[in-house]
């Protein structure tokens, strides 16, 4: 083979990419958090064919990941790699975490149109919004309801119809709710659930109770304070009143606990709503969570980020992507078929959703909760401030430690891991 | 020099894996933990022995030091027993015999996470099978995992039930290869079973001792998948053990260079164990 010839072959060789790469379409990948195949998986492999028909030019595969700490350690470790997706649906708490590994790009500076972004509930948005950038788009979002069994508060002589709307009132009908036969308890009034993440519950009732448990910029939490105090002392004496199971209750088992009626009301995530009413041979109810000095619930769930790693090309492509996914129609007809929040509220306009909504009140609970929602305990170095918390919620509910000790001690740990982010 | 050459060019494919897959990880992770963890582009400063301070202040280290060493306290001895006890009792003519050694074996052929999984629901409080069937017996409901008192206990029965019937497949091998004349020759004697036990089965089995033991010793130190799918490590870090919070330091919270800095203790500890099995154990076990 003579020169001319081989460095033709050659070139040919190398042109070949270039031309493909123009030829072909533009390639995404996001992780998303699902671990085995079932309707979820369904759902989202939908979405990927539908808008690929829709736009040619963009090839998008969604990767199943497992939970959303499973996505989240792949996603770490495939970009600290230097490989990876170029989007991925993560915990919306996971968000300082990801900056200060400069994995992720803010939203705002690639969409370059703020009337999109702002169309989302501020409460969902709260949690990405940082150093006046947005860093995630709301997307499989979700807030803590209260379920309740109808036959069971007949049974009880209370009112179908009417749950909790106050602490005292729901202590009180926990009580009534708990049938005991000899020493053993067939029926437990209320469960809120303790196993992997106790902070989000805790959450919702330190909130009611007044408290805050971080600032906004993740440099400095307050486990200690008065309502936090408030909050796990009201948590630990329902189970020492015997209206709620003692010690640590299973947050997995807990939506069967109640299809089960072994619990006449469960404090789970808006996103089991779809599971128990396929499930429930009971009619029940879903309530926001009860008042202690004000309501409160802390907002939880998914959202979208945007990968460093990505080209031009991809970016301007997943913006597209993500602004196909959250149309109104789209994200109404996501909230109906799973049971998570429909993240704006011109979702909540859609004939679709409307017509939803009149047929199944409960659907529009969570919404209506979001006027008193806070955003998830997220701070700098989150899963190891937030574990502190677990293990110190998890150490008084199980009568380890007392709560205010276990509580300043949580704090303790948090201050130490946060003072290196304060400058 | 030429036989020497000719071995060094024999051992070399086993070496280079050796080297590139066991021992260079450990010197580099020896390495890592001599600097601080990197954050986002910034190289990780050298900060000497702070990440072996550090430890020495952190108390879930040695939660999970504690837990690990009464794990292994347990788990060896009683999953090493009763294979042993396990194995007598399938090596003789009996009816069912083969049925029974497979229900033996069983839990060794599940994978971890499905064992798990079955034992998830074993220890489910009210309708899980052990409240079930003590609840006929007029006990109360327990939570067995959600109880720091119960929930370690529950991890070391899951192990021991997984391990036993692999280690009672050696024991049945070794079993098989001693020779029938021995024990005609004790029965003509009159020797007394449990002296025929202790004076010729126990010691000839030495071999298979040895290495179900070590096989024992590094399982204890290995087998987290079932406190992954069971409790990840709750109630309040009671059940955790040391490798899970290396990968909870290493993969969740991404504190790299303490998460190489516990390993670096847990391979001292690992070779601190393999030391004493060998050079005090294995000079006591009789090879034929």
């Amino acid at each position: 083979m003579n020169t001319l010839t081989r460095r033709a072959v050659l070139g040919g060789a190398l042109a070949l990419p270039a031309i493909r790469r123009a030829a072909a379409a533009t390639e995404l990948s996001f992780y998303f958090p699902v671990a085995v195949g079932g309707p979820i998986t369904k759902i989202i492999d939908g979405y990927a064919h539908a808008f690929q028909q829709e736009n040619p030019d963009i090839a998008v595969t969604p990767i199943y990941a497992g939970t959303y700490q499973d996505t989240l350690t792949k996603a770490q470790t495939a970009l600290k790699a230097g490989s990876g997706p170029t989007m991925a649906v993560l915990l919306s708490t996971d968000v300082f975490s990801l900056m200060d590994d400069e994995l992720i790009v803010p939203i705002d500076t690639v969409a370059g149109d703020p009337a999109w972004l702002s169309g989302f509930y501020p409460a969902f948005l709260q949690n990405g919004q940082i150093g006046g950038h947005v860093w995630g788009v709301p997307f499989q979002r979700s807030t803590i309801v209260l379920y309740w069994n109808k036959p069971a508060f007949q049974a009880a002589g209370l009112d179908p119809e009417t749950p909790p709307a106050d602490w005292q009132s729901h202590a009180a009908m926990a009580a009534k709710l708990t049938r005991r036969e000899g020493g053993e308890t067939r029926q437990w009034g209320l469960q809120i659930p303790s196993t992997g993440f106790p902070y989000w519950l805790f959450q919702a009732l330190a909130t009611e109770a007044g408290a805050t448990l971080a600032n906004a910029d993740g440099t400095r939490t307050d486990f200690a304070a008065p309502g936090c105090q408030e909050a796990l002392r009201y948590w630990i004496a329902l189970g020492k009143d015997g209206v709620h199971p003692p010690g640590i209750v299973e947050w997995g088992t807990t939506p069967r606990d109640f299809l089960e009626s072994k619990v006449a009301m469960i404090w789970t995530t808006t996103g089991n709503l779809s599971n128990i009413r396929a499930n429930a041979k009971f009619p029940f109810g879903v309530a926001m969570l009860p008042a202690g000095q004000r309501r409160g619930s802390p907002t939880g769930g998914g959202n979208f980020y945007l990968f460093k790693g990505a080209t031009q090309d991809q970016q301007q492509a997943a913006l597209r992507f993500l602004r196909w996914i959250s149309a109104p129609e789209r994200a109404a007809q996501w909230g109906i078929d799973t049971g998570y929040v429909a993240t704006r509220p011109d979702a909540w306009a859609t004939p679709v959703m409307q017509h939803y909504a009149a047929g199944f009140a409960a659907a529009t609970v969570a919404r209506d909760q979001l006027a008193f929602a806070v955003p998830e305990l997220s701070t700098h170095d989150n899963q190891r401030v937030t574990q502190a918390l677990n293990d110190g919620l998890q150490a008084a509910l199980t009568g380890r430690k007392a709560p205010d000790a276990a509580l300043a001690e949580a704090q303790a740990t948090a201050e130490r891991l946060l003072r290196s982010y304060r400058s | 020099m030429r036989a020497s050459l000719a071995a060094w060019a024999l051992v070399l494919p086993s070496l280079l894996l050796l080297v590139a897959f066991t021992h260079w990880p450990a010197v580099e992770t020896l390495w890592h933990s001599l600097h601080a963890t990197p954050r986002g582009n910034r190289p990780a400063p050298f900060v000497g022995l702070d990440n072996y301070r550090a430890l020495l202040d952190d108390p879930v280290f040695f939660r999970a030091l504690w837990n690990n060493t009464i794990y292994a306290a347990v788990t060896i001895p009683a999953s090493v027993v009763l294979a042993l006890v396990m194995a007598l009792a399938v090596n003789r003519a009996m009816p069912g015999r083969a049925l029974l050694r497979m229900a033996y074996f069983l839990p060794t052929m599940l994978p971890m996470i499905a064992v798990a999984n079955i034992w998830l629901f074993f220890y489910t409080p009210d309708y899980g099978l052990f409240d079930q069937v003590l609840s006929l017996f007029g006990f109360g409901r327990h939570n067995w995992l959600g109880d720091a008192a119960t929930a370690l206990p529950a991890m070391i029965a899951v192990a021991v039930w997984k391990e036993a019937g692999f280690f009672m497949i050696f024991y049945l091998a070794a079993l098989q290869t001693m020779p029938p004349d021995l024990h005609e020759a004790a029965s003509l004697d009159g020797t007394p079973r449990i002296m025929f036990f202790r004076r010729v089965t126990l010691p000839l089995l030495m071999p298979t001792t040895l290495f179900v033991l070590v096989n024992a010793v590094v399982n204890a130190f290995r087998m987290i998948d079932h406190v992954v799918v069971m409790t990840r490590g709750g109630p309040d870090n009671a059940t955790t053990l040391l490798l899970y919070y290396i990968y909870e330091t290493g993969f969740r919270f991404w504190d790299t260079a303490t998460a190489a800095t516990l390993t670096v203790v847990l391979l001292a500890i690992l070779a601190a164990l393999a030391v004493l099995q060998f050079g005090v154990f294995g000079r006591r076990v009789h090879y034929r």
